[in-house]
């Protein structure tokens, strides 16, 4: 792989994020047209149109982008720092965390009550889930430790959530809560974007710094410290930047599987397997997937509202299947 | 000897799993040596230098190049010595120049993607010392056993640093490429380097070793030239082997002969 035809391949996934980004605010159940919508957006006159565009498309579509770069960024991470291909964003439990955090939001009535209820409620469950972690395998600084805590704290979090759904007062509350859980960007103000950006691009500032760790680590822990690498920097690093992101995505979109894991599968032959390269290219391409899977849940069903998380984990877990059976393949 | 030592120890003490690996062990090398690490099974060879690469907690001084061990940052370490370790693991399919390349990160910033000349230059030599330039394209992860290690000793070799340790680089390399990688390592050495490896083959370190280190139990049995460490008492004491001594084209000769017991029981019957 060429330095050539990976920045060729960086502006190729760019572009398609772009086209992506105007289709998304192009295409709808209002049914607006392509270039009324487009000139709308760039236009602050009271109308209807404006209004579909700029309140309710546009924040849908930045949200769209910033969980999906989000998920296909930190996926890249943490399969490059654990040296495991098989990991994913919600390991170290913060989806799991912010997905209870919002829960309990709605069972509370919390969410009800105050606009901004559920996804701070996201944040406060995903915080909490850092400090449990960094807690438990904050001073060791191994991997294991780190994927073992993450575990326990995924599998509570779940329990609670459980708990919660068992104990709801009615079966429109647990409705609620169910469809929550799916994941999903309708229904997006602009105020979500504001509150998930800030935490979300902070995150990415810790996990872009982890390029030169990354690539390190594809020779081992040994090999990386020798080489200058301080792992229990970089793993600080790796849960504040997953738990910041991460944390921040789900509370503002529920938990959307199979991005973070399928995304650098697909992209890391294009980088030549360097760690530090895949990062860029993994969260360009999380977004494509995010952007495009949200503006075919418009057309598979317009009006029924499927939900985002829905569609990517039936796309992506076929998909993931015939990466498993492929790679089983150039093993053999 | 006169000159300062580029690595040196003075009652270095590992412990693992709360038993003492490496004890009060002291030890000084010097730029031009070439040292091979001897030693049975057990004996604390990798532990030693692990501790010396600063990987593993120890106790006692250390002083690298004439600073101290527990002054240096990991980057200000990396940038004095490379190391490369027993397991030959290799994660993604990179290419052999990208692997060998990242010798080159301890030299790089945080977010640098590009690599200037000396970078380039420095891993095209190192790949031609280790005979590894001509799979340059392929990917690391489809070498055999053998160049694997080549690759590996190369990505060390692309770290350019004064001190260079090794963990079992011989090991899985074919007989032409064992001498060649001593060779590197003599002219490195040649160079005002300073390399420590562990060896296995008896007959590979008697032969290109500029000095021997005998490890036992975590302490130093016997140091000083092949000959002078590897002598029947030693190789009876410390390994369980009778080995035959010889000189054979300018140069020290090992060959194991059997068990000690084994022998005394040969001669017995005789």
């Amino acid at each position: 792989m060429t330095d050539r035809s990976y920045y060729l391949m960086l502006a190729g996934l760019v572009l398609l994020a772009l086209v992506l980004f105007i289709l998304s605010l192009t295409v709808g159940t209002a049914g607006i047209g392509f270039f009324v919508s487009l000139k709308a957006l760039f236009s602050w006159e009271d109308s209807l149109i404006g209004l579909v565009i700029h309140d309710i498309r546009l924040p849908r579509a930045i949200l769209g982008l910033l969980v999906g770069a989000t998920l296909g960024l930190s996926g890249a991470v943490l399969q490059g720092f654990l040296r495991n291909p098989l990991a994913e964003p919600g390991l170290i439990g913060v989806s799991a965390s912010a997905s209870l955090g919002a829960v309990l939001a709605i069972y509370t009535g919390f969410s009800a009550a105050f606009a901004l209820g559920l996804p701070l409620a996201g944040l406060a469950g995903a915080f909490l889930a850092v400090l449990a972690v960094r807690a438990m395998a904050g001073a060791s600084g191994s991997t294991l430790t780190l994927i073992l805590a993450g575990v326990a704290v995924s599998s509570f979090a779940a329990a609670m959530t459980s708990l919660t759904l068992n104990l709801s007062p009615n079966p429109f509350t647990a409705l609620e809560i169910m469809f929550w859980m799916m994941g999903s960007l309708s229904d997006r103000s602009m105020t979500h974007v504001w509150l998930a950006a800030p935490f979300i691009m902070a995150g990415w500032l810790s996990l872009f710094s982890l390029g030169r760790a990354l690539d390190a680590l594809t020779l081992g822990r040994d090999a990386a410290a020798s080489m200058g690498i301080d792992l229990k920097g970089a793993q600080r690093r790796v849960v504040f930047g997953v738990a910041a992101s991460v944390g921040a995505a789900t509370a503002v979109s529920g938990a959307i599987g199979f991005v973070g894991l399928v995304v650098p599968h697909m992209l890391r032959p294009f980088t030549g397997s360097v760690p530090s390269r895949l990062l860029p290219a993994s969260a360009i391409g999380g977004a494509c997937m995010i952007l495009a899977a949200d503006v075919l849940v418009r057309f598979i069903a317009p009006g029924r509202d499927v939900k985002l998380g829905v569609l990517t984990a039936i796309v992506g877990a076929p998909f993931f299947l015939w990466l498993v059976y492929r790679t089983r393949r150039d093993m053999l | 000897m006169t000159q300062t030592p580029l690595l040196a120890t003075r009652n270095l003490t590992v412990h693992l799993a709360q038993r003492p690996v490496i004890d009060n062990l002291s030890l000084e090398i010097c730029a031009g040596e070439l040292v091979g690490l001897i030693g049975p099974n057990g004996a604390g060879k990798s532990t030693l230098l692990r501790s010396l690469a600063g990987l593993i907690p120890s106790a006692g001084d250390m002083t690298v190049s004439g600073r101290s061990g527990a002054d240096l940052t990991l980057a200000e370490r990396a940038a004095l010595m490379a190391y490369v370790p027993q397991e030959h693991e290799i994660v993604w399919p990179m290419s052999v120049e990208r692997l060998v390349g990242l010798g080159r990160v301890p030299h790089a910033g945080a977010f640098a993607l590009r690599r200037g000349e000396n970078d380039r230059r420095a891993v095209r030599q190192a790949m031609e010392r280790m005979d590894v330039a001509r799979f340059a394209a392929r990917p690391a992860t489809a070498l055999s056993g053998g160049e694997k290690a080549r690759v590996l000793i190369a990505r060390a070799l692309a770290q350019e640093t004064p001190i260079l340790i090794a963990d079992e680089p011989a090991a899985g390399l074919d007989p032409a490429h064992q001498i060649a990688l001593m060779r590197t390592f003599r002219s490195l050495a040649a160079e005002g380097r300073a390399v420590v490896a562990t060896l296995h083959d008896l007959g590979l370190a008697a032969r290109w070793c500029t000095r021997l280190v005998l490890l036992n139990n975590g302490v130093i049995a016997a140091d000083g030239l092949p000959q002078e460490v590897l002598t029947e008492k030693t190789m009876a004491d410390v390994y369980g082997i009778r080995a035959y001594f010889g000189t054979a084209a300018g140069g020290p000769v090992v060959q194991i002969l059997d068990v000690a017991d084994q022998a005394e029981e040969t001669s017995g019957a005789n």
